[in-house]
């Protein structure tokens, strides 16, 4: 069974850390890798009702801009590298989405990068690391 | 403090700093008097008695109309309330659709537009003017109002516009036309046009000068008396910002901290009655007696159940229509899951929130009552009961809370303003709609509404209460009379809908989605 990696990219220089940390061990075990975008979003919070009107309209742009502008230069880079890539882009908690994306794909591991927050941040907000520490369904490596 | 600053003013500076206050109050009288003179027709048209008795024909339509739905629909708010419940918290939503507009969302976008001064100074009026007993009516309007709340938001989102940008709009101007042409019924258009024109009203009326008067009136009551035209041109220029300038950040921020503060409301409200444990059994004796009795206030029983019913139905809008603007945005294949989820709005408006004021004001004694007698005291005027300090309205309400927590007034003057400002957006985005549905979706035309709504902004902080009051009402019950006969023609459409999709989750066709990894 070949090894697919799920990695949780954002675009920033640690998911660009992450995703070199995935293809590598994808190439030497010709594995796979699905590059996992989250867009944050709650069910929960609160909207005005022009925002209400215009959510479908925006959540469209959203998807958009995530295909276009953060997932197609990154696979265009990637073509040469002989890895097979896949893309996901989910709405929701980052953790949670991350770990159905992997239970989706049948994937064997969660590749991800550490954005450095303070210790308070993380203490106060959460971290995506710390999340998936506890709920992930699959092995969880965790970039520098 | 108003009399030492204008005479300290007066005294350093001789003319210049007190003719402003002088001026600005001869302003606010004479926006009072046109204001009364100009609306007064339409008032007293809205409100006429049924001949013979004393009893407003309006309260008796909104009366009617929910007892039909209510059987009609054999009792939706009670067995459909679980169902509800479940809805809200997303069991039944596609977690494909994580990103649209939430059955939670809607809900508390069109909570935040109801819930607001209705609350706080309506039941105030309500129980000032109808004694306790006006809360039992209140309590039972807001029950049965659960089942126009379903009919209406159903219809709402079944009958919405939906443009290829993926924008929406719905509400009963469009849920009239579209509804009635679909079942062949003529006269759909000029009701729907109609209710537009009551919409705007209502926009300009209970969702605008009323809420900008009675947050004036707060905020006087905190920092002493000054112009209300002060706190209007405040308040337009806020306002304006966000509906024209599209400031985000403005309305993001109430939008977080109005359900906060509505969350802390109710908790004060519970600590006040739990402190008050032994009387909470007196306070509903008292509810439920003056309920049938009236206990000696002006009208009697009848004046009770018209002050409860009016102030419920001006709460939490079940009826007029107002909601279904706001619920047509949520994402969802089955109207009928929107109807469901409404008819938890006039139970958290009314049933709970409302019913937790009037306690806090019934148990904190702020109405006098006549040792003797046991029955309640009539002001001078004999118009309403008599209250400890001479309050009425917000300020009532103000008292009450403040008797049990002495600093509470400064919190409720800021909920009473982020309230009123919230319910200002929402009635601002109602009424925009109805004007676009009337003018047109032109940048130039929604402008100048946005405009004409600022303005209004500063005609209602400067009016006094009692000609706003009776203008906002007469409004936002106009656009009921249409709206309820728009639901009677369509109400088949929604026994429709709700049987089809019972059906469905009976047989399993509609089921749970498996909840998220926790």
């Amino acid at each position: 069974m070949s090894e697919k990696f799920v990695v949780g990219f954002d675009g920033s220089e640690a998911a660009k850390g992450a995703l070199a940390f995935a293809i590598d061990r994808a190439k030497a075990l010709g594995g796979s890798v699905v590059i996992a975008h989250v867009l944050e979003w709650s069910p929960y919070s609160f909207l005005t009702p022009t925002e209400l009107e215009e959510r479908h309209k925006r959540r469209k742009e959203e998807l958009d801009r995530a295909e276009t502008a953060l997932m197609k230069p990154v696979v265009a880079g990637l073509a040469d590298s002989g890895v097979t890539i896949e893309t996901a882009i989910k709405y929701g908690n980052i953790a949670e989405q991350l770990g159905e994306i992997a239970k989706e794909a049948g994937a064997s591991q969660i590749v991800i990068g550490r954005n450095g927050h303070s210790g308070l941040g993380s203490r106060v907000f959460g971290s995506v690391a710390g999340s998936l520490a506890q709920i992930a369904p699959v092995a969880t490596t965790i970039v520098p | 403090m108003k009399t030492t600053f204008t005479r300290a003013a007066a005294a350093a500076t001789a003319l210049s700093l007190a003719t402003v206050p002088a001026f600005a109050q001869t302003i606010d009288e004479k926006v009072n008097e046109v204001f009364a003179n100009s609306t007064g027709w339409f008032v007293s048209l809205i409100f006429s008695p049924f001949p013979g008795t004393t009893f407003p024909w309006i309260v008796g339509w909104l009366v009617v109309a929910a007892t039909i739905f209510t059987l009609y629909f054999a009792f939706i708010q009670l067995r459909g309330f679980k169902h509800a419940i479940s809805l809200v918290k997303g069991d039944y939503s596609d977690p494909n659709d994580a990103g649209e507009v939430s059955h939670f969302q809607a809900l508390a976008t069109a909570l935040s537009g109801t819930v607001g001064l209705g609350n706080i100074a309506g039941v105030a009026v309500a129980v000032g003017i109808g004694g306790p007993g006006a809360t039992f009516w209140m309590i039972l309007a807001g029950l049965m109002g659960m089942a126009s709340k379903f009919t209406e938001c159903t219809l709402g989102v079944k009958y919405r516009n939906e443009y290829p940008d993926g924008t929406v709009s719905g509400g009963p101007m469009y849920y009239i036309t579209k509804g009635f042409a679909e079942r062949g019924i003529p006269g759909g258009k000029p009701l729907a046009v109609l209710f537009a024109i009551f919409c705007i009203l209502g926009a300009f009326g209970g969702g605008n000068m009323f809420q900008a008067n009675q947050a004036h009136a707060q905020i006087t009551n905190v920092v002493g008396d000054y112009p209300g035209v002060i706190t209007g041109l405040v308040f337009a220029a806020v306002v304006f910002a966000v509906i024209v300038g599209g400031l985000k950040s403005i309305a993001k921020v109430t939008e977080k901290v109005v359900p906060f503060m509505g969350v802390m409301y109710v908790a004060t409200a519970l600590v006040i009655l739990l402190i008050n444990f032994d009387q909470i059994g007196w306070a509903f004796g008292q509810i439920f007696e003056g309920a049938f009795t009236g206990l000696g206030v002006a009208g009697g029983m009848v004046g009770a159940l018209i002050q409860g019913f009016k102030r419920a139905a001006f709460s939490n809008e079940a009826g007029v229509g107002s909601a279904a603007i706001a619920h047509s945005a949520v994402r969802t294949k089955e109207p009928i899951t929107e109807g469901y989820v409404s008819l938890l709005e006039p139970f958290i408006d009314t049933v709970v929130i409302c019913t937790m004021t009037a306690l806090v004001i019934i148990i904190t004694g702020q109405l006098m009552v006549d040792p003797a007698t046991g029955n309640y005291l009539l002001n001078e005027a004999g118009s309403a009961i008599a209250t400890v300090d001479g309050n009425s309205g917000v300020a009532l309400t103000s008292a009450a809370f403040s008797s049990a927590f002495g600093g509470f007034k400064y919190i409720l003057a800021l909920a009473v303003i982020l309230f009123a400002f919230s319910t200002m957006i929402s009635w601002s985005y109602y009424g925009l709609k109805a004007w676009t549905f009337l003018f047109g979706e032109s940048n130039g035309s929604q402008l100048f509404f946005k405009v004409l709504f600022c303005v209004f902004v500063v005609i209602g902080a400067s009016a006094s209460l009692g000609p706003v009051i009776d203008f906002s009402d007469a409004a936002i019950f106009a656009m009921a009379v249409v709206n309820i006969i728009g639901l009677y023609f369509l109400m088949p459409v929604v026994k429709r809908e709700l049987e089809g999709y019972l059906g469905r989750l009976k047989s399993g066709e509609i089921k749970k989605f498996s909840t998220p990894a926790e």
